[in-house]
């Protein structure tokens, strides 16, 4: 025991500000009025120039969102979220131009964060940037979104070369209209939920993709999402599509500056499979977490769901959720194709003061349809920690398979980890498996470790990350380590 | 004089105002006021509906559509008893004893005592237990002194024929002090002819270091409705070890909670649920873990046939001052239909970090590896199915030490499989 | 005898067994050796009749009679045994409920009278004791908690009770010590007899020191590539498989 409270106390002292991206950045910004009705919708849709139906579209939400409740079902508390009392709309005064002409504060902001917009750089870790070392790397193609707007996006025109799209949403809604129209909400309907209505109203930007038929997209694409203006709301919304045989890989990370107040974060992401495409959709979650005594903090709503609409279509999705004060997300899959395949790689770490509830739908419609299901859940200082999910088989799935496993690893015994999943199977030949656990460092692999040489911080990392390995290798490998290095930052403080 | 029909929950509250004077222990006070709270918990929640979350997969629709009589109270000498499987036996039909029926030696029902047990009725949250609480008549009452051995009593509840149904609301109360022993093997039968919902409820307390063994043949009436609730506590070093068998009923919820209130406390909870037809059984347990190294255990078997519905929900609390908890459960579902349905909703809810929980689910057909090994050793496919869903049960049985209990329990499943053969 | 003619098989489309030719005289034994991957366990499965091996082309005939058309119960009724590379667990299935009712449908098939418990656990009994089997495995779940050894002798106890005409041995001998080995290869050679054949798969050579075959058989791509004496078997140890595919 003396061994764990030493490592509580030692990471204790250790966590204050370790939060290293809580700074924030003084730029010329333009808001909307605060608070949201009807003509705050009007707004944002006449600040981004919309087309008709797309400001119709939004209103529809909006009147629907009027209607609905905030759910209560998740395992989380919070104070009511007062909606009137923010920004729904904030943009650095200087719209968005070429790649060159990117207001400097901003490209330092990135820079500082480890993102870089230049072509040519890349990605680095979460400890800084831009060594030379990293020229071997695979190029990323960013889009920077910053507060409501894209900042800029990287890498257009070489990936246009392949009649790639990658470009904000605006951007798409006057460029690719078709596309939009075509695609959007045909997912996640306005309705959906209390949080998607919200943001199908209010949503300001985001990322889109459009891969085509047979293309195999050359570089990892990514959206930087960052939140920096006080009392703003970011409501984004991305939409991918990948064409019959298309292949992407799309990464997602997220960070804000540390504040008292309890910003909102609730986007929409939506995901469209045909026929033998593939989607890999990967988040680093690190928005911030509030102080250690759970003072501040990011709500992070969030509706993330993928359609396998194509035969043989798969899509995997891989989390792993840090940040946030509050965690509400079940990145899901629609199976509807046949032999189409869903896959959900989680890990979430709760410290201090966090909540997450989050998991999984993985909904078979389609024959041999297939879903996996890794959640590594870690609970420590008086986080609260709930994978919820649910396999639903209809009639139709024949020989449908689902393999779900939930671990849970609890460090100190003030916090909790809860697993609530909910499986319902119609089909005679599907076969459904669950598997969960629940679990601590033991003391004596601690010694052991500590015997062979290892500081304290260093073991509880080590079996952390073991914890966690059969998640993280599935993050493109630059991502894995910045992981890795986050899991273990993120602990600082709690660990015992 | 207009004929008004009451159904659902208020059909309920009409009759606890027309009966409430006359109920056992009426004129108690204590009692009187516990019945009025429980009405006024049963009239706020009424009967939970889908949208309540404990009742997600459980549908009440059937019962509150429903408008329920009394059963006339008719001593029909013609009723015939299924045969006893052990020599102590008290009978309940339509929730009143029969005390010409019953042999037992230190024989005391609820009614019976109803002066002597003021602070022994509980008023659990639970809609369907506030129900029970405003109408119960009759139940056991068993209270097994310290250190003494109680041996097997069997409690048989059957419903009689009526041809408008009918409802009653057994209540068992049961106290082992320190050391004491009891098994209890609980049937509740009735005829396939008659719509009736019976609403038993117990209250089991088991002492420091006292086992109680509970087993329960659930062979409901085929149009019958049972929606039964067991709340048990186990103190230190104490063991309750329960075992249900549903085999009967149309619509049949078997809620189990269970808190373990002392340290070296330890809860079995098997179970198999036997569905064919329309038939749906909902078996809901939530295991509360609130001292130290306590060890639960719990195994649960369902088998479908038919357009039947079955439902698992199971949920493990361990509270913060559980530690060394070792909880266990594994749920698993066999569909021998392709209009079978099975929903399973096993939940952890831990705070406390050195302990050991782990839950599984599977649900699928009969194995292929399995069924081909048999039938590669000559054995027919029929032959083959039945060995493998016979061995799937097995397991949920197996733990019954008492030989008397298992063989009845053995003997449902083989009669039940029979029939579906 | 067993004659199989341009058998063809494929597994998830995939075309495994692309052409057999092989005959087995009542009376003989024979081995099929070959390297992993080369359609030794489908030979096994295909004729005894596992779903998901669909045959596509050619024959096998046990006795005159064909085998492929029959559901797997018949073709063990009918004497065919396939001792299994991984026996498969059956919880909750007790092993000596499993070998009567085996044995008494084998029997049926055959038109013998049926075997009481008491008949059964006799000879069961007397079996285990030759093969030093413990006596609590009849009580234990078929296979269940098993060691790779004991579930092989299982196997052998099988086939010891059920007394085929024709064995199928699939890597018998993967996963056993030499002294399990040398009880499993006298399992078989109590069995051989004039009635009696044996197909032995197996990857190497050692156990056919204990099984002499009549004759060695080189499974490799589908095909029968070589047949040989048993002089074959100590040939492929010393130089492998891979001349014949070279040449």
């Amino acid at each position: 025991m003396a061994a764990v409270t030493e490592t509580i106390e030692t990471v204790q002292a250790a966590t204050e500000g370790t939060y290293k991206w809580g700074f924030s950045t003084d730029i010329e910004m333009d808001y909307a009025p605060k608070g949201l009705n009807e003509d705050i919708v009007r707004f944002i849709s006449a600040k981004k120039q919309e087309p008709a139906w797309l400001l119709e579209w939004r209103l529809k939400a909006y009147a629907m969102w009027l209607k609905m409740e905030e759910p209560t079902w998740p395992s989380v508390h919070y104070p009511k979220i007062d909606y009137q009392d923010a920004f729904y709309y904030a943009a650095p005064k200087e719209g968005p131009k070429s790649l060159d002409e990117v207001d400097p504060e901003l490209l330092k902001t990135y820079a500082k964060l480890g993102i870089p917009l230049k072509e040519q750089a890349f990605l680095a870790g979460v400890e800084g940037a831009g060594d030379s070392a990293a020229d071997a790397r695979m190029p990323i193609a960013v889009d920077a979104v910053f507060d409501s707007v894209s900042v800029a996006t990287s890498y257009k025109e070489r990936l246009a070369k392949d009649g790639i799209i990658f470009c904000s949403i605006s951007e798409a809604v006057h460029e690719h209209p078709e596309l939009v129209k075509q695609y959007l909400g045909s997912v996640v309907p306005q309705g959906d939920n209390f949080y998607a209505a919200l943001n199908s109203a209010v949503f300001t930007d985001g990322s889109f993709v459009y891969i085509p038929k047979g293309v195999r997209c050359p570089m990892e694409l990514s959206t930087y999402f960052r939140i920096n203006a006080k009392s703003t709301g970011q409501f984004e919304r991305t939409l991918i599509i990948a064409d019959e045989g298309a292949v992407v890989s799309y990464l997602e990370g997220c960070t804000a500056p540390m504040r008292d107040e309890n910003q909102l974060h609730a986007a929409v992401v939506e995901l469209v499979a045909l026929d033998d495409a593939s989607i890999k959709y990967s988040t680093v979650q690190n928005w911030y977490p509030g102080d250690a005594q759970g003072k501040g903090g990011i709500y992070n709503f969030v509706t993330k769901r993928a359609q396998c609409r194509g035969k043989r279509s798969k899509v995997s999705w891989t989390q792993v959720e840090t940040g946030s004060a509050i965690t509400w997300k079940y990145p899901s899959c629609v199976l509807l194709g046949e032999d189409s395949v869903g896959e959900f790689y989680s890990v979430a770490i709760t410290n201090n003061y966090q909540q997450a509830d989050t998991g999984t739908k993985m909904i078979h419609v389609g024959a041999r349809t297939k879903s996996t299901i890794v959640s590594k859940g870690i609970s420590a200082g008086h986080g609260q920690n709930t994978y919820r999910g649910l396999v639903r088989v209809a009639p139709t799935a024949t020989n449908a398979r689902n393999f779900t496993q939930c671990d849970s690893l609890l460090i100190g015994d003030l916090c909790g980890a809860h697993t609530v999943p909910y499986i319902e199977n119609r089909c005679l030949t599907a076969k459904l498996e669950h598997e969960a656990t629940t679990s601590r460092i033991a003391e004596d692999q601690l010694f052991y470790c500590r015997q062979r040489g290892l500081t304290q911080e260093d073991a509880v990392g080590l079996i952390v990350n073991g914890f966690c390995r059969e998640v993280l290798k599935e993050l493109p490998m630059e991502f894995a380590v910045e992981a890795q290095k986050l899991l273990q930052i993120s602990l600082e403080g709690s660990v015992g | 004089m207009s004929q008004v029909v009451h159904t659902g929950a208020e059909g309920f509250l009409h009759r606890y105002e027309g009966l409430k004077d006359r109920l056992p222990g009426a004129r108690l006070p204590w009692l009187a006021a516990l019945r009025a709270r429980a009405a006024e918990s049963f009239r706020a929640q009424g009967f939970p509906t889908r949208r309540v979350e404990a009742w997600h997969y459980t549908d009440l629709r059937p019962v509150t559509q429903a408008s329920f009589d009394e059963a006339l109270t008719a001593v029909e000498d013609d009723l015939v008893l299924p045969a006893a499987h052990t020599a102590n036996r008290v009978v309940f039909v339509d929730g009143r004893l029969r005390s010409d029926l019953s042999s037992w030696p230190t024989m005391a029902t609820v009614a019976s005592q109803i002066g002597r047990i003021e602070g022994r009725v509980a008023l659990p949250d639970e809609p369907m237990a506030a129900l029970n609480t405003m109408l119960f008549e009759d139940g056991m009452l068993l209270n097994i002194p310290a250190g003494t051995d109680a041996g097997v009593l069997e409690i048989l509840s059957i419903a009689s024929e009526s041809v408008r149904p009918t409802a009653f609301h057994l209540r068992h109360i049961v106290r082992l002090h320190e050391g004491a022993r009891l098994t209890v093997l609980e049937v509740n039968q009735g005829p396939d002819g008659t719509r009736y919902l019976h609403n038993p409820v117990w209250q089991v307390e088991v002492g420091e270091g006292a086992t109680f063994t509970h087993a329960r043949l659930q062979q409901e009436g085929a149009l019958a409705f049972q929606l039964g609730s067991i709340y048990a506590t186990v103190a230190a070093g104490g063991t309750y070890d329960n075992f249900t068998l549903n085999a009967g009923g149309r619509l049949v919820r078997n809620e189990i909670h269970a808190t373990l209130t002392g340290t070296g406390a330890a809860c079995h909870m098997n179970g198999a649920q036997l569905l064919g037809g329309g038939q749906h059984a909902d078996t809901t347990t939530f295991l509360d873990h609130a001292a130290p190294g306590c060890a639960s255990r719990q195994t649960y078997k369902t088998v479908l046939t038919g357009k039947s519905r079955g439902v698992f929900q199971g949920k493990i609390l361990v509270r913060q001052a559980a530690q060394q908890t070792d909880g266990y459960q594994m749920n698993q579902a066999l569909l021998l239909s392709p209009d079978a349905e099975m929903d399973s909703k096993p939940q952890l809810e831990i705070y406390a970090d050195d302990v050991k929980c782990s839950h599984g689910a599977t649900v699928g057909e009969l194995d292929a590896d399995q069924l081909f090994y048999l039938r590669a050793r000559g054995i027919d496919e029929a032959t083959a199915r039945s060995m493998l869903v016979r061995a799937f049960l097995q397991e949920a049985v197996e733990g019954i030490a008492d030989e008397a209990l298992r063989g009845a329990l053995e003997a449902a499943v083989e009669g039940w499989w029979e029939r579906q053969a | 005898m067993l004659r199989i003619q341009g058998l063809t098989a494929t597994v998830d489309g995939k075309e495994i067994l692309k052409g057999i030719d092989l005959e087995v005289p009542t009376g003989e034994v024979h081995a099929i050796m070959g390297p992993n991957g080369s359609g030794k366990s489908t030979l096994s499965y295909v004729l005894a009749g596992r779903d998901g091996y669909e045959v596509t082309g050619g024959t096998a005939t046990f006795n005159g009679v064909d085998l492929l058309g029959k559901q797997p119960e018949e073709r063990a009724a009918m004497g065919v045994f396939l001792a299994f590379q991984y026996p498969v667990e059956l919880p909750g299935v007790g092993n000596a409920n499993f070998l009567r009712t085996a044995l008494n449908a084998v029997r049926r098939g055959r038109g013998e009278s049926e075997l009481d418990a008491m008949q059964f656990l006799k000879l069961a009994r007397a079996r285990m004791k030759e093969l030093s089997m413990p006596e609590d495995m009849l009580k234990r779940g078929v296979n269940v908690g098993f060691s790779g050894g004991e579930k092989k002798r299982n196997e052998v106890l099988q086939m010891a009770l059920l007394a085929p005409k024709l064995a199928i041995l699939d890597e018998t001998d993967s996963g056993l010590d030499i002294d399990a080995l040398k009880v499993a290869a006298d399992g078989v050679n109590a069995l051989r007899g004039p009635e009696f054949s044996a197909l032995v798969i197996t990857h190497y050579q050692r156990l056919l020191n204990y099984i002499v075959p009549d004759r060695v058989h080189v499974l490799m791509a589908g095909r029968i590539q070589r047949s040989g004496g048993k002089e074959l078997a100590l040939e492929l140890e010393a130089s492998g498989y891979g001349a014949p595919q070279a040449a």
